[in-house]
């Protein structure tokens, strides 16, 4: 691992001050910035631990909804009571993402700065172009081994999956990332890669996430995360869902349904189309079946990730229907 | 090379001091300037779960947290799992009944967790415990013994 200086935050507004210096990264769980940087991916001159500053590692939960610490760690918001009645499909992606390990280690805040895992990106040694590590420098990953990457939100710059679990269910239940006082919507932080994936959230330097707020819903209240994958545990999604689903008095008919999708797009992704084809309509399989299609609308496979396309429907179909009690 | 930072940390109930570079890991400065071995150096990447140990009594992975930043923390190993002198603790007396290892290099991280996890409330079940222990890796492939270790350690921990 490269050389770097370490300083410890004694405040967030001296955490603020010391990201600021040029080379600066913040160290929250370390489970990206010391990988990466083992990697020779992340470079960082300046390490500024925040983990010892207090008061940022609360989990609340009241009426209007539920408020996370940026410091709190995963393992411990996935197996808060209050998060688990509320929030299920939180609690889910949570603890079905990495390992207990890494979750005990991994903040809320820094779960939201991870990067992509792309084989390409994290392997500078064999691989100089990577538009995200190195602007301009082109893409292997286009043409090569493309199983993992992703089939929406690409552009001719980059098609690297963003392999969030917790940030899906953030965005299907319209949370909100707290940046000391400005409040960015989850789905406003995540950036699609377009000409510039270098750049992948809406955080500036000298910026800190302070917490996550998710405002509470009858959808969240009934909802799941449905993780598929290679192998049953401690992998990332070949395609997830985060599903949320509240029904009229007949029990049947949709008021409200929230869609997101993990492990096939550049960001996590809300699935509108299927949101909108759903909505005042009965709950029954083949509805369900028809409208999950559309989430794949302008879809791109490309070679290797075909399979994404036609799995990710069947997986948000299956979660729909598994909140929904018909499957 | 950037300025060595004095350092304190608490390993096993004893204070030590150390002078380290600042990218120095907690695995790196346990196994290379503490002499505490056990700790296994096997992917150094967070992926195969053999360095982990306790930080305040919750595991986590000694390759991807440095040093410094435990400072104040409590940090027990496998070393420190019993007192010196005392009998096997249930985890690894329920490892050793069930064979549960060949080569035994991914054991002490194997045996950190399955302490943590049991303590957790996550060793309820087969698959619960199969789930809750998939962050550690076994090449050996000594799977179905580890979770059938889990199981009984689990038993004489209740």
């Amino acid at each position: 691992m490269r050389d770097f200086t370490y300083a410890r935050a004694a405040s967030v507004e001296d955490a603020r001050r010391l990201a600021q210096q040029s080379g600066a990264m913040l160290l929250a769980g370390g489970t990206t910035l010391l990988d990466l940087a083992k990697c020779g991916v992340a470079r960082p001159d300046h390490v500024v631990d925040i983990t010892h500053l207090k008061g940022l590692d609360a989990i609340e939960v009241t009426r209007e909804g539920a408020h996370l610490g940026a410091l709190a760690k995963m393992s411990h918001v996935a197996d808060d009571k209050a998060i688990r009645a509320e929030f299920p499909a939180v609690s889910e992606a949570l603890w079905q993402a990495a390992s207990a390990q890494l979750r005990n280690m991994a903040t809320i805040g820094g779960n939201l700065m991870q990067r992509t895992r792309c084989a390409y990106f994290r392997d500078p040694n064999s691989f100089a172009a990577c538009n995200k590590r190195q602007p301009g420098s082109g893409c292997a990953a286009r043409g090569g081994i493309t199983r993992n990457h992703a089939v929406l939100g690409t552009s001719s710059s980059c098609i690297a999956t963003n392999p969030g679990d917790l940030a899906v269910a953030l965005v299907a239940f319209d949370a909100i990332v707290h940046l000391g006082d400005r409040k960015v919507p989850v789905d406003d932080f995540f950036l699609l890669p377009g000409a510039t994936p270098d750049r992948e959230q809406a955080i500036e330097p000298g910026e800190v996430i302070t917490a996550v707020s998710i405002p509470a819903s009858a959808a969240a209240r009934r909802s799941t995360y449905l993780k598929v994958r290679d192998r049953q545990s401690y992998e990332f999604a070949a395609a997830s869902a985060a599903v949320g689903l509240d029904l009229e008095a007949d029990g049947r008919t949709i008021r409200d349904i929230r869609v997101a999708l993990g492990g096939v797009a550049t960001k996590p992704w809300r699935a509108h189309a299927v949101e909108k084809a759903l909505k005042g309509k009965t709950l029954e399989p083949e509805t369900v079946m028809r409208a999950s299609l559309l989430a794949m609308e302008g879809a791109i496979a490309q070679g290797d990730n075909h399979y994404k396309i036609d799995l990710a429907p069947r997986v948000i179909a299956r979660a729909i229907l598994k909140v929904g009690g018909l499957a | 090379m950037s300025k060595p930072l004095k350092i304190k940390l608490h390993v096993n109930g004893v204070a030590r001091e150390l002078v380290i570079e600042p990218r120095v890991t907690l695995l790196d400065a346990l196994r290379e300037h503490l002499n505490l071995t056990g700790s296994k150096k096997g992917c150094d990447q967070g992926q195969c779960g053999a360095c982990t140990v306790h930080v305040d009594g919750e595991r986590v992975l000694a390759c991807l947290t440095l040093a410094a930043q435990v400072e104040g923390r409590e940090i027990t190993t496998v070393e420190g799992l019993t007192p010196d002198g005392a009998e096997l603790h249930p985890v690894q007396a329920a490892f050793l009944k069930h064979d549960a290892f060949q080569c035994g290099y991914c054991t002490p991280g194997q045996i950190m967790s399955a302490v943590a996890c049991i303590r957790e409330g996550h060793a309820s079940s087969d698959a619960e415990i199969r789930e809750y222990m998939s962050g550690n890796l076994c090449r050996c492939g000594a799977y179905p013994h580890i979770v059938a270790a889990v199981r009984e350690a689990r038993e004489a921990l209740s």
